[in-house]
């Protein structure tokens, strides 16, 4: 009989993260939901004036502007602080002294705070397209109440009824919101690269929030490296660097064009996801290659 | 020291081989109307660092929301100018947003030129009427980067269209923007008839509106409403259009 345990065991991984899925909620992250709560219902006090397409975007611009610093911000500073956590219990120790590789360890990690993004925008959507149902109903009653007291005519009930729907829901929003998961997934498992070799989980959110401000310009940065702007000769080498070491994060901020109604083919959905996905997988592998020698 | 050399070093490797799928996506993104906005120093200057951060963060739609909230509370102190600056800031910030640039040519073109006119702290009418006259210019012009931005949005052609109707009264501009809205998509199907009824107003095209309002009447009741027969009918005097050629309602 051969004891020796598996090299890979998703049974292992599994339990690991559902732990880490446990241990993050006792933490009591889940209460942001609440303030996202307070800021889509709550946003209705300064919509009183609007018209109802006004009232829509901006309900939509707010939800999906929030959803997307929460998820960063869950990313960022849950995964940052979960390997010293588990060093200063000793958590780890126990863990790998069991026949648990390190890999496995850091994959159970991250699965963990992916499965809490994918529950916390599940849940951040769910409410948000509830109030948005809400509104578009209320919109529509105050339109068929205008018609039944003869303000209008039946043409324009109907149309005034799709262009309200129009403005409400539209395909493009489920695509936008599986993007702010991705960008979501590369801000964690970047965070799990700096913190497996980082000596706090202050620098580690340090870092990961200035690697965050300076991926946002890592497309400029890029193209003036590439177009051969008229910049200084020394300022070429800086940029090249940045457009090689920094993720490209404008790529995954499509969101701000499809809540305005742009829509988003699917081969361009599929690519920036694969993008995305290719973030996760080799900043997860550095993080093992950080992790594996490091003196715990 | 040289395990950070040799993941520094990956780190490199790994942005060289990402980046040509990178330049890639960038441009399949621009193409699909994606991360066209232009973020920089006028945009800085009017937004503020924060919200310029805020932007480049990639919360610039939560940036033009909060900016548009401060334009209607600036609409509600009639403070016009001030509207005029943010509804700019916030085109800029959202181009694609057709809703953002009809609002902010219909609140300048409508209500702030309505108002420019009846300010009753400006006695000379010469000056009520230029100052109505600019704000007309305003909202245009807002239309017009509207439209540069989204060429083949109906609903922007269509408000181009009445801005010109109703506040230039200038016929030709407004049959043509009717005639663009009319064959983009989605448009409604009455602007094919309003294109027609601007093409009537305009002196020496009578036989021009007369076909095409012809046309459309011979398409069938759906487009025999009473302005098409109206319009038809004084365009039958007009060009002595011989009484068997000539449309039965009314005789």
């Amino acid at each position: 009989m051969n004891d020796r345990a598996p090299i890979f065991s998703p049974t292992r991984i599994s339990a690991l993260a559902w732990n880490t899925l446990t241990e993050l909620t006792r933490l009591k992250i889940f209460y942001f939901l609440l303030i996202f709560a307070l800021l889509v219902i709550g946003n209705s006090f300064f919509m009183a004036k609007l018209t109802p397409e006004e009232e829509f975007q901006m309900l939509k611009d707010i939800s999906l502007g929030a959803m997307s610093i929460f998820t960063a911000l869950i990313a960022i500073l849950a995964t940052a602080m979960l390997l010293p956590k588990d060093l200063e219990d000793r958590t780890t120790f126990t863990i790998l002294a069991k026949p648990v590789p390190r890999y496995e360890y850091l994959a159970g990690k991250l699965l963990g705070i992916l499965l809490l993004l994918g529950i916390s925008i599940a849940i951040m959507t769910a409410l948000f397209l509830a109030v948005l149902w809400l509104r578009e109903q209320g919109a529509i009653e105050e339109i068929r109440a205008a018609f039944t007291q003869k303000q209008i005519n039946a043409e324009d009930l109907m149309r005034e009824i799709a262009s309200i729907q129009a403005a409400t829901f539209n395909a493009n929003l489920a695509p936008g919101i599986a993007i702010i998961f991705v960008k979501a997934a590369l801000l964690a498992a970047l965070t799990l690269m700096i913190s497996a070799f980082a000596s706090s989980a202050i620098f580690t959110m340090m870092i990961t929030i200035a690697i965050y401000f300076i991926g946002h310009l890592q497309a400029t940065a890029r193209e003036y490296w590439l177009e051969g702007m008229d910049i200084r000769w020394w300022t070429r080498p800086a940029l090249a660097l940045i457009a090689l070491l920094f993720p490209d994060l404008q790529a995954f901020s499509l969101t701000d064009d499809i809540v305005v109604g742009n829509p988003i083919p699917f081969a361009l959905f599929a690519q920036t996801g694969a993008l995305g996905l290719l973030y996760v997988a080799v900043y997860f592998l550095l993080a093992c290659f950080f992790f594996s020698n490091r003196e715990l | 020291m040289k395990r950070a050399a040799a993941a520094i070093g990956l780190l490199l490797l790994f942005g060289a081989a990402r980046l040509p799928y990178e330049i890639h996506l960038t441009r399949l993104q621009r193409a699909a109307g994606f991360r066209t906005a232009s973020l920089d120093l006028p945009l800085r200057e009017k937004v503020g660092q924060m919200g310029f951060v805020a932007a480049l963060s990639g919360f610039r739609s939560l940036v033009a929301a909060v900016l548009w909230i401060e334009a209607n509370n600036a609409w509600q102190n009639v403070e016009w100018g001030r509207m005029a600056g943010l509804f700019q800031t916030v085109t800029t910030l959202q181009p694609k947003s057709i809703l953002y640039w009809d609002m902010s040519a219909w609140h300048m073109a409508w209500n702030a030129s309505i108002a420019a006119f009846e300010d009753k702290s400006q006695p000379s009418e010469v000056l009520r009427r230029r100052a109505e006259r600019q704000y007309w210019e305003v909202g245009k012009k807002f239309y017009e980067d509207g439209l540069r931005s989204n060429p083949d949005s109906a609903n922007l052609w269509e408000k181009l269209a009445i801005l010109e109707r109703d506040k230039f009264d200038d016929h030709s501009s407004a049959a043509t923007a009717f005639a663009t809205a009319a064959g983009k998509p989605g448009a409604r199907p009455y602007l094919r008839r309003m294109t027609a009824y601007e093409v009537a107003q305009i002196p020496g095209r009578e036989r021009e509106a007369y076909d095409t309002l012809k046309a459309l009447y011979d398409e069938g009741p759906g487009q025999r409403v009473p302005r098409v027969i109206t319009l038809l009918k004084e365009l039958e005097e007009k060009l002595g259009i011989p009484a068997d050629q000539r449309i039965k309602e009314g005789h």
